[in-house]
């Protein structure tokens, strides 16, 4: 039975501690992060200084609050009152806490008996107690931004857990940046009570959440780690960044969290056991619960990559080749014989399916809707679209527009990269294949209208082939996992 | 740091399952000799006792012993090299196994992960390679398999210098057994170094069990 972190993520009505009117203070920003970001619920500023806070009534104490009506408590007071507000909070209904606020465990001997003692407090009041020292909690299906730093994230399937607060906002930046959304997120600050494993297990069961995607710098119990998340991996993909993965990032780790290494090749093998996705950076963690948070999963590990030109099928061919869990089939006879038919005779006659340029009607569509319906397909991944979106803009913006003739064939070209993104979602979505876009114009020029039409399909408009590679070998990895559990 | 003697060593994972090379223990010359002849030649011989760690090191180890004159002689020599240290040692005679791979496997205890079983490429190069692979106990058929696989020097695991593709089944079945032995609390850990491949069958030569330290 996990820990029951509905009152963190779904409160009824929050409090913050804190509260001053110095807009750099953790309370100020805590309050004005709330109220700005389309929480509906009752929300409580409690500070000494008496008046408002951005239009908010300052109360003395929690115990002006009104009784049942707020489920979370965010600290940002200092260590010596948190005991006594945690007691008031418990009287006033308050259910989960939040403690921002530092000065506990990281900070020395008195500190760590500090925490002892809120945690210990916590647990005989009955109240779920998230950090202390955390960063805070985002919740996109309630509105709520209780955290002491931007940004709030599009609202979407990606639960965030993680040991340290700065690479939530990384996680969430590239939320913000691609469109791919986040459903909850959290810092686990000291752990004092709940800890990662108790946020994974929530985000298991939460009907919001596809995928989890957490950073991991230290287990102080991993081999209860491991039992417990082989149980949340056979519910959700589990994403996972591991710091301090050398000899100079355990250095780095045990002065950050106090984390003392074990040998990182036996972190590897229970991720495996466990069925745990570990990506080697932030930015290919991001891109596999992007996958898993907006494509199907795949039924096998045979890849077709399809491309408008030679060079990128070249460089994603070899990508797939040399990844362990994917494979480059060779085309069966039967898709090749309906290719052959359907595109001029310049074709790769291979995989990957190579339109060697030129086309820019409907032979793109048509193919992926082909090739995604051929049952020895397991997976698409589709380049060298946005070539046409570039010309036109290079053509919209030059001194030659709208004069000339340039209008329609502007017009053509962006209509043209809307249909192949349509396309590419649509064929994925009626074979529940995985079929992933990638183009570097995803962050060269993410107003294309290839780029912002696959973001517009709910889809991730992959940096590169290699990236798409990457991301896609966790999903079949993952997907394989489970079918050897049943 | 406590440890079995060699022939304990052997008897403890022979009993879990490991293919160990013939072996023989003999108090003298002429007893290590007869089972030599007995094994059949070649044989090693080594200078055997529970703090006898690093024999190797020590010059403990004959190898390619090819007759009974050969066994008697370097048996005296054994003998001779023991000191006080050593406590009560006996000769261990054991088959020469021919193989041109080394693999070495292992149970280890990790501090944070708890027993975990090891496998990676042994030999001459093991420490450049550095290619070795954990999985956490217990471990099952798929765990082993799929430990094997996540070796990154495959290459050596297929057919080789005229030896037929190491036999993975057999292979998880000594990954399987050295698992097996992480329910025994008394042992801290149990290293097989080297298991030599001989056609295509995993073979341990050599054993050492690590004993928990008594609380």
């Amino acid at each position: 039975m996990s820990l029951d972190l509905t009152p963190l993520f779904e409160p009824r009505g929050v409090i913050v501690t804190g509260v001053s009117s110095h807009p750099g203070k953790f309370g100020f920003v805590t309050l004005h992060n709330i109220l700005t970001c389309g929480f509906e619920g009752p929300v409580f500023a409690i500070g000494r200084e008496a008046g408002t806070v951005l239009d908010q009534p300052v109360l003395a104490s929690v115990d002006d609050v009104p009784a049942e009506v707020a489920d979370l408590l965010v600290i940002c007071t200092p260590v010596s009152v948190n005991e006594q507000i945690l007691v008031s909070a418990a009287a006033k209904g308050v259910k989960a806490v939040f403690v921002a606020a530092g000065g506990y465990s990281e900070s020395g001997p008195e500190g760590i008996a500090a925490e002892a003692r809120l945690a210990s407090l916590a647990a005989r009041l009955g109240l779920v107690l998230a950090g202390p020292n955390g960063q805070g909690v985002v919740s996109t299906p309630v509105g709520l931004c209780a955290q002491i730093v931007a940004p709030y994230p599009p609202r979407g399937r990606i639960g965030v857990a993680s040991q340290s607060g700065n690479l939530v906002s990384a996680l969430l930046n590239m939320a913000e940046q691609t469109g791919i959304g986040v459903s909850r997120s959290v810092s686990a600050g000291n752990a004092a009570s709940t800890s990662l494993i108790d946020y994974l297990e929530w985000l298991a069961d939460d009907p919001e959440t596809d995928v989890a995607l957490c950073y991991i710098e230290g287990l102080p119990d991993g081999r209860a780690f491991f039992e417990r998340v082989r149980h949340v991996s056979a519910e959700i993909p589990v994403v996972v960044i591991k710091g301090g993965a050398t000899s100079g990032g355990q250095r780095a780790a045990a002065s950050h969290t106090g984390s003392l290494a074990s040998d990182d090749r036996i972190f590897t093998g229970m991720a495996r056991q466990a069925g745990l996705l570990r990506a080697s950076t932030i930015e290919a963690a991001f891109d596999a619960a992007a996958t898993f948070a907006t494509q199907p999963l795949p039924q096998g590990e045979n890849v077709v990559v399809l491309t408008t030109a030679g060079g990128w099928g070249v460089i994603a061919a070899d990508a797939v080749t040399a990844h362990p869990d994917l494979t480059l089939g060779a085309l069966s006879d039967n898709l090749f014989a309906s290719i052959d038919e359907m595109l001029p005779p310049r074709w790769s006659r291979n995989n990957p399916v190579d339109l060697a340029g030129g086309e820019t009607r409907e032979t793109i569509p048509d193919l992926l809707h082909l090739v995604a319906g051929h049952p020895d397909v397991d997976s698409i991944i589709q380049l060298g679209l946005g070539i046409q979106g570039n010309t036109a803009a290079l053509t919209r913006n030059g001194p030659f527009y709208p004069d000339h003739g340039l209008e329609r064939i502007v017009d053509f070209h962006e209509r043209q990269e809307n249909l192949y993104a349509t396309a590419a979602a649509e064929a994925s979505t009626a074979n529940s294949k995985p079929i992933l876009v990638a183009s570097e114009l995803a962050t060269a020029r993410p107003d294309n209208p290839l780029v912002t039409a696959v973001r517009d399909s709910g889809r991730l408009c992959y940096n590169s082939a290699d990236r798409a590679v990457a991301a896609l070998g966790h999903v079949v990895r993952y997907a394989a996992w489970r079918r050897g559990r049943t | 740091m406590a440890t079995f003697s060699e022939s304990d060593s052997r008897r403890v994972v022979a009993t879990a399952g490991v293919v160990v090379s013939g072996w023989a223990v003999a108090p003298d010359p002429a007893g290590a000799a007869d089972e030599a002849a007995r094994l059949g030649f070649p044989v090693a011989a080594k200078l055997c006792g529970p703090e006898i760690a690093h024999k190797t090191e020590r010059g403990l180890v004959h190898l390619g012993l090819t007759s009974v004159a050969e066994v008697e002689a370097a048996a005296t020599e054994l003998l001779a090299a023991a000191t006080p240290g050593d406590g009560d040692v006996e000769l261990l005679v054991s088959t020469m196994v021919s193989g041109n791979r080394e693999l070495i496997a292992g149970l280890v205890r990790d501090e944070s992960f708890g027993p975990c079983v090891m496998l990676g490429i042994g030999g001459v190069l093991a420490e450049a390679v550095a290619d070795v692979a954990f999985r956490l106990t217990p471990l099952d058929r798929g765990d082993a398999h799929d430990l094997i696989a996540s070796l990154r020097t495959q290459a050596l695991l297929g057919t080789f210098r005229g030896e037929p593709a190491v036999d993975r089944e057999a292979l998880a079945d000594t990954l399987c057994a050295l698992g097996s032995l992480a329910h025994d609390q008394t042992i801290r850990s149990v290293d097989l170094n080297p298991l030599i491949i001989s056609d295509g069958r995993p073979i341990a030569v050599d054993a050492l069990v690590e004993l928990a330290d008594a609380t």
